[in-house]
Order: C-alpha cells, then structure tokens, then sequence
C-alpha cells in the first residue's frame, strides 16, 4: 500500500492478507483517476444532472424561531434516492468503471447505501450484490422491494447480530473470494484504508458546498456545523470543508438509542473504547473482553459499533465534538420539524436536528447553525407511526 | 519447546495441523476433543480464540466462535485452555486470533503469558506483514515465532516480504476466500507452494478448503511442509450437538485416517 491510511494513529488497514492486493488496486487507481479530468468531467456531470447537485442551503425559518437561533438546513434529502449516499455511490461505482470492474458488492444497514449501490448498478450496467443483515432485511422491506427493482440481488446475512456489522463482515467475506472481477463499494467513512479517504473525497461536495452557500446566503461562515453520524460519511463530507476554519464548530450526533446507562444504543464516539474492527483502528463499542457489542437505534443507518477513525481523529484531537441525543428526542424532532418546515427528514438526520432543539435556550439568538439533513424521512413513516401514531 | 524448523526437519512427511476453537462447544468438550486430536496423531495445533466479528471465516468457523463465546469462552480462559493442553502433552501450539482481542488484553502482555503456558506462535488473521511491527517485535520478545499468510493473489516480491517476516512457519492460504470446506483442492496449491519453496527455506503449511485425507495427501505430495484442516473437523462438532463422545469418534477416526493418508507421502 502506497498511503498508511492514518488520521493519527487511528485508521489503517487492518484486513486478512486475501484483502491487502485489492486494496491496493484501489488505492492506486483512487490516486490515478481523482485528477483525471475525464473522470471528473463524468463525475461532475453524474453529480449535476443525475443526483442533482448542488443540494440548496435552505434558511429554515419557523425551525429557527423555534429553536431561538438561526438554522439553515444542507438539504442532501433532495438528492436522487433521497439522500447523500449517491454521491459516494457515484463516485466509487464510477472509480469501478474505470477499473474495468464488472460487479458491484455492498453492504447495507437501513437500505439507503445498498438502494443507492443498487441506482449506480443500474446506471452503469453492472451486477449487483447487496449483502443486508436478516432483521434489517425484515425492518426495510421497502428498501429491498426498490433494490430488487433497480435489479439488485439481496443477501440476507444471518450471521451474528443479523445487522449492519454482520453484512460487512460478509460482504468481505465474499470479496474475499471474489477480489478479481469484483469492485466492494464500501458505504461510510470507515473500514480499512483506502475507503475512509475515498468516502470522504466523494462526499465533500456537501461540505464545500455549503461554505460557498454560507458565505454567499449569509455574508460569513456559521457558528456551527453539526450532522449525524453512523460510520460518519455524511458527518465528514460537511466538516472536511470547514476542519481548517477553527471558529466554526463541528458538532457529530450520535444514536443515543434508550438512553447511554441501558447499553442500548449506539453512541461509539461518546462511550466507545479504541479498538480494531473491520480494518480501522477506532472507536468501539466493545465488552471487556474486546468483543464488539451489539447496538440498538431507532435508525438503522446508524446502528452501527464502529465509527470512521478520521471521527476518532477529530475527537481525540478537540477538533470536532461528539454527542448524542435518544430515540425519544428524535421521534419528538421528526414530528415537530416535519409540521414546522413541511420536510420529512429521514430519522438518521433528524439525530442532528434533536441536538439542535436541544441547544433551545442555550445558544444566543445570533447563532447561525448549519445540519447536515442527509436524507429524507419517507422511509421511516412506518417507524414513526409504530411509535408516535397518528390516530391516538 | 522445540521450534518449528526443527519440527518440520525431524518429520520425515508433512505435518499433521488440526485447528480447533477454543471452547467450542464449551471448554471441556474442547478439551477433550483437542485431547482426542493429540492422541490420534496430530503433530502441530492451531487453535482460535473466538472473536465476534471473524472476517477471515467462513460459516463454519464463524458458528464455532459463536457456541464458544455463548459457552463463555474469553481470552483469558483461552490461555487457560493452551495450559492444560501443554500439560497434557508437549505438542507446539500456533494461536490464531483477530487483532481487537489482544490489542484489548494488551499486546505484549497477551504475548507473554502465552508464552508462559507453552504457546509457539501466533498468527493475527488481520494483522499483514504491513503491520507487522506492531505485533512481530513483542512476540519475539516474548519468546513466540511468528506466522504471517500468503496467498495466491500476492505479487513475488509481497511473498518475499512475507517469507522475511515469518520465523515459524508460512501459513499458506490455498485458495482466495475464506475458510471453509470445498470439495475438491484448489489448483494454486501446488504452484504457490513451488513458488513459495523457491523463495524461501521457511517451512510452509497449507491450509483453507482442506476436507479431507485425499486434500492432505496431495497437498504433502506438492511438498507442503503441513496441512492445516480446520473446518472439516470443526464440522464434526456443528454435527453432533450434545453427542460429545460421537464428536470424539470422528474427529479421532478422521484424524487418523489423514495422519496414515500423510504417511504414505515420503520425502
Ligand atoms: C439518511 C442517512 N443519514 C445518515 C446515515 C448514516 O451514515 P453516515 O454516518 O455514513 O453518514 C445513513 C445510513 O444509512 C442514512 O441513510
């Protein structure tokens, strides 16, 4: 490998041996083609016209009264698929293209990163694997019946936790087997290097949108940056455009699931311990023992005990905060945003915007927040309804 | 204990490797089954510490870590384990295990009190040569060899670095996947293990997809200086839930006929 792949001493490429060749193959064309300008010629036109970038920067005024401070929303939701996930399906499925790479494997927690390798399938002709935990596959019906749609194959994954952490386990597992035909277009921000680097290039757009938003929208950059994050891709494509401006504080949001003293949830950043998981040195949510515990949220996209070790970077070195907020407090969040702005905004992101209403009364009135709504909300109602329904 | 290269050099055929979980399916049957091994005619053991997140197994593996950590196996525990089996009988012992286990124990301490209850060597599944000073210093220091994989994938000069950093032996995967029974051995094996010869004089075992005595015979006719087996007897175990003494039967029977099946390759 020609890069260590480290933020700090966290990162890496912590993989069986299998893995290390195709890797590498990656990490060099990753190098070759992001400077390539047909490559970004076609990414860009991808971006404009196929996912719809640039996303608008949208002043969300009755939020902001609410809230007491001002809040402009980043609005990836109106991406194709609803949500930021193209963009790095995009880019990696584009990167595979020029590799001469035929078939496409990923994994998937709540859907939306296999919906969104699924679309990129589609768009560039090539056979799809989507590898999906078993209690996923059940909790996203909608989501596979679309994958399966766009003419994706869906692989349940019964091993382990039947979640998130279990499809990628598989998902390498296969790739293991697979190396020479086929391209695994990892999900997040995390995993072994190259692909916490490769994810964070992709998604960057949001973020160096976003600055040219607030300095044209707003005439100065804001007070706060803030995004959910599960692995952190969505979280580290808004920070990386403003990590160099140190007055603008980032702000990641985690799944605070029932509450940090039942166990149950998902808050690797807040409560985790540093440890290796598929590839990275990061943070975990681990037992004493150094097994990787299971997680609970109400948003499968972030369900997830590992996290991008750039996010473990940044919170070891002060740079950008972590906390976390519950399952309760978001529900709460969906329902009040969603009447307040008339945007149903998908419950990863709403992560975000509950840490915001929970700044109410705190942050002086001239505070300009911006979040990161990574996605929409429409593949959440059922959720929402089991827990908050509307008949009652 | 004796090093591997001595081992190796004193055995006049390949060595027999079986690989079990630690625990699996709880500590004393496992004790018993290794035992059970021992006696039938294994030469070298490869044992793993169960892991919850074993990316370098296939299903079979993969369920054996689970009814061992369900049995409540740990780290600790295992090296517990390692300690009865040398008391039981001086027979190398080559751990496997997923780097987050003793990162979390700590490195060099995991590595000493291995050593201390008669380990031999370590391989870390995800661990590569490309790392390798984070764990190759500590275990010599502590006194163990290390193993480091190669496969059919790598360039000639990745098995060169492989070969350097291995002091024990080079476990050579046979096929690109994970572990896991196949019914018929992959056609790298001989290639890679004639490559592998060329390169280097350290001694080199076959393992990954090795089912049965067959498998072993032509691996040791390809001049493997070992055949690791691991899924296949892991396998007796998924197959006979609560039948501790079928478990015994097969892995005893099948072990022998694979020890007879190597004896028949000279060198
Ligand atoms: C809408 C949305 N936001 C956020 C996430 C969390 O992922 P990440 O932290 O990589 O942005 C997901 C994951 O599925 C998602 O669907």
């Amino acid at each position: 490998m020609k890069h260590n792949g480290r933020f700090g001493d966290f990162g890496g490429f912590y993989v069986p041996e299998v893995l290390i060749p195709a890797l590498e193959e990656i990490e060099q064309a990753f190098d070759r083609f992001r400077d390539d300008a047909q490559f970004k010629a076609e990414l860009n036109e991808l971006y404009a016209n196929y996912a719809g970038r640039p996303s608008p920067l949208y002043f969300a005024k009755r939020f902001s009264e609410y809230a007491g401070f001002k809040v402009y929303i980043k609005r990836e939701d109106l991406l194709h698929g609803g949500a930021h996930k193209i963009n790095n399906t995009l880019g990696q499925g584009l990167l595979a293209k020029y590799m001469g790479k035929k078939k496409l494997i990923a994994e998937t927690g709540a859907g939306q990163h296999g919906l969104a390798t699924a679309t990129v399938g589609a768009l560039f002709g090539m056979e799809t694997k989507i590898f999906m935990g078993s209690i996923d596959v059940e909790r996203q019906s909608l989501n596979v019946h679309k994958m399966k749609l766009l003419g994706a194959e869906v692989i349940p994954v019964s091993g382990g936790t039947c979640t998130l952490k279990d499809a990628i386990n598989d998902a390498l597992r296969y790739w293991t087997a697979h190396v020479d035909d086929t391209f695994y277009l990892f999900g997040t921000a995390g995993g072994p290097h190259p692909y916490p680097t490769i994810v964070k290039y992709f998604q960057s757009p949001i973020g160096v949108e976003a600055r040219q938003q607030c300095l044209k929208q707003i005439g100065r950059l804001p007070d706060i940056v803030t995004a959910c994050v599960g692995g952190g891709s969505n979280a580290i494509g808004i920070f990386s455009a403003f990590i160099a401006d140190k007055d603008v504080k980032l702000v990641g949001v985690e799944g605070g699931g029932k509450g940090i003293p039942t166990g149950q949830h998902c808050a690797t950043l807040c409560v985790g311990t540093v440890g290796i998981l598929h590839g990275a040195r990061t943070y975990l949510l681990q037992d004493e023992n150094g097994q990787v515990h299971e997680t609970e949220c109400i948003s499968a996209g972030l369900d997830y005990p590992g996290v991008g070790p750039e996010h473990s970077y940044l919170k070891d070195i002060g740079r950008a905060h972590y906390v976390n907020v519950t399952d309760e407090a978001v529900l709460d969040t969906f329902l009040l945003f969603s009447r307040l702005e008339g945007i149903l905004p998908a419950l990863e992101s709403t992560h975000a915007l509950a840490w915001v209403v929970s700044q109410k009364g705190k942050l002086p009135a001239d505070t300009t927040v911006v979040v990161n709504l990574s996605g929409r909300g429409d593949k959440d109602i059922g959720i929402v309804e089991q827990h908050r329904p509307l008949n009652k | 204990m004796e090093s591997y290269r001595n081992i190796f050099g004193k055995l006049n055929r390949a060595a027999l490797i079986p690989f079990f979980v630690i625990g699996d399916p709880d500590k004393k049957t496992s004790l018993e089954l290794v035992k059970t091994a021992i006696d039938a005619g294994a030469d070298i053991l490869e044992l793993g510490i169960p892991f919850s997140d074993p990316v370098a197994d296939g299903p079979t593996v993969q369920k054996a870590d689970i009814r061992a950590l369900h049995a409540g196996m740990t780290p600790k525990k295992a090296l517990d384990f390692v300690g009865k089996i040398t008391a039981y009988k001086s027979i190398p012992i080559g751990l496997l295990v997923y780097y987050n286990l003793i990162n979390h124990y700590g490195v060099e301490k995991f590595f000493m009190d291995f050593k201390a209850v008669g380990g031999t060597s370590v391989l870390v599944a995800d661990v590569s040569i490309d790392n390798a000073d984070e764990i190759a210093p500590l275990a010599q220091k502590a006194g163990l060899e290390t193993v480091f994989m190669a496969t059919p994938n790598a360039s000639q000069e990745r098995l060169k670095r492989i070969a350097d950093k291995t002091t024990g032996f080079i476990y050579t995967v046979s096929l690109l996947g994970t572990t896991g029974e196949r019914s018929s051995l992959s056609a790298a094996v001989k290639p890679l293990v004639a490559k592998l010869k060329k390169l280097t004089d350290k001694p080199v075992c076959v393992g990954f997809g090795i089912s049965s005595a067959e498998h072993a015979a032509a691996v040791a006719s390809a001049e493997a200086d070992g055949v690791i087996i691991g899924s296949r007897i892991v396998k007796f175990i998924e197959d006979n839930p609560g039948r501790p003494d079928v478990m015994k039967q097969q892995i005893a029977d099948f072990i022998r006929s694979v020890r007879q099946a190597l004896e028949q390759v000279h060198r």
